[in-house]
C-alpha cells in the first residue's frame, strides 16, 4: 500500500505504476480522452503502464468537461 | 461571398465560437452548436469523479468540431500550463484558450502572470489564444509573446453587461497584429453584432446562449448578429453626423 495524492485527495492504495493506478480507482484505461499528470507533469498514455509511483506522489486524472 | 478567418493559419468558416458550459441538457447543447454554425467549440478540463463518470462530453460533440480547451479557474502560472499540457494530451490539440484568473469575484485576468504563462506555453509549441483584458497595451504584450490572438473581454464573464468599452475594443482592433476575439460580456445578438461592426475578427457566446429563455433561438440569433456585423463592418458605416441630412431628393417638392 502507499499513500498517494489522487485529484486531490488522500489515497491508500496498492499501485506500482499509473496504469495499476487507474485500474485500481476502476478507471478503464482506455477511455479515451483521459490525461494524467505526476508531480506536476503529463505522463503520456504510452507511459501509463512504466510509469513507476512513488509514495507521496501528487497524481491528476482530468478529461474535458463543459466549459466556456 | 468567401470571408475566411485565418488563425494561426487554420482556416474557420464560423467567426462565432461557441462555449459548452450551462445548456439546459445535452441535447439542447447539441441543437445549439448546430444552430450557431460554430466550428471552435470550448470545453474545460477538470478532474474525474472517482465516484464514476458519465459519457465523455467529446464523444457526446462528435468529430464536427474544432475543440478548444481552456485553462478557466487557474489562478497561477504553474496550474495554468498544466492544464494546457494536460489538454493537448487529452484532446490531441495544440490549441488552448488561456485563461489565468487574478480574481475570484470578477474574474479578472492576472495580466503579469497571464503574459508569463502565454510565452511559456507558445515556447512549448502552443497555440495560445488567451482570454485578457480590453487594453491595448496588454493585448500588444500578448502577440509580442507569440499569441495566435488575443480575446480581450466585453464586460465581466458571465455578466451579459455587453461591451463596457467600445473604444477600448475598437483601439485594440485597429492596432493588432492577430486576430481579435471579443471574450466575455456578450448578452445578446447585437452585442455580437457590435464587437464585428468594432472590428472585432470573432466572438465568444456561452452564457448568452445557453441561459436565455429559448438558447437554440439565442444560439441562430448570436449566428446572424455576427454575420450581420462582419459584413456591416466590411461595408463601412457611414459617418455620425449632428444634424439631418434629407434623404428624399430636394427638387420637385409638391406645392414649391
Amino acid at each position: 500500500m502507499a499513500r498517494l495524492r489522487v485529484n486531490g485527495v488522500e489515497e491508500e492504495i496498492t499501485a506500482r505504476t499509473v496504469a495499476e493506478l487507474l485500474g485500481a480507482l476502476g478507471v478503464d484505461p482506455a477511455a479515451r480522452f483521459l490525461a494524467v499528470a505526476v508531480n506536476g507533469t503529463v505522463v503520456r498514455r504510452s507511459e501509463w503502464p512504466s510509469r513507476p509511483l512513488s509514495p507521496g506522489d501528487n497524481v491528476e486524472i482530468v478529461r474535458p468537461f463543459s466549459g466556456g | 461571398m468567401t470571408d475566411p478567418l485565418i488563425i494561426a493559419g487554420t482556416t474557420l468558416s464560423s467567426r462565432l465560437f461557441v462555449g459548452t458550459a450551462g445548456y439546459p441538457n445535452q441535447q439542447i447543447l447539441l441543437d445549439c452548436l448546430e444552430a450557431s454554425g460554430a466550428e471552435i467549440v470550448t470545453v474545460s478540463i477538470r478532474r474525474i469523479s472517482l465516484e464514476g463518470y458519465a459519457e465523455s462530453l467529446v464523444d457526446l460533440l462528435g468529430g464536427g468540431y474544432r475543440l478548444l480547451p481552456n485553462t478557466a479557474g487557474c489562478a497561477t502560472v504553474r496550474d495554468a500550463v498544466l492544464t494546457a499540457e494536460l489538454a493537448r494530451e487529452s484532446l490531441e490539440t495544440d490549441w488552448v484558450k488561456l485563461e489565468l484568473i487574478g480574481d475570484r469575484e470578477t474574474l479578472y485576468p492576472d495580466v503579469e502572470q497571464l503574459v508569463r504563462a502565454a510565452e511559456e506555453l507558445v515556447g512549448s509549441g502552443f497555440t495560445v489564444l488567451p482570454y485578457c483584458n480590453e487594453d491595448p497595451v496588454t493585448c500588444q504584450k500578448l502577440a509580442d509573446v507569440g499569441c495566435a490572438a488575443v480575446m480581450p473581454l466585453g464586460s465581466l464573464i458571465g455578466s451579459g453587461m455587453g461591451i463596457a468599452n467600445p473604444a477600448a475594443i475598437e483601439l485594440i482592433c485597429s492596432r493588432s497584429s492577430v486576430p481579435v476575439v471579443l471574450d466575455a460580456g456578450i448578452g445578446t445578438a447585437s452585442d455580437a453584432a457590435l464587437a464585428m461592426e468594432l472590428g472585432c475578427d470573432a466572438v465568444l457566446a456561452n452564457t448568452a446562449i445557453a441561459k436565455s429563455h429559448d438558447p437554440l433561438r439565442m444560439a441562430a440569433a448570436m449566428r446572424a448578429g455576427v454575420e450581420g456585423g462582419r459584413l456591416a463592418r466590411l461595408a463601412g458605416r457611414i459617418p455620425k453626423r449632428r444634424f439631418a441630412e434629407p434623404s428624399s431628393p430636394q427638387l420637385g417638392l409638391v406645392g414649391s
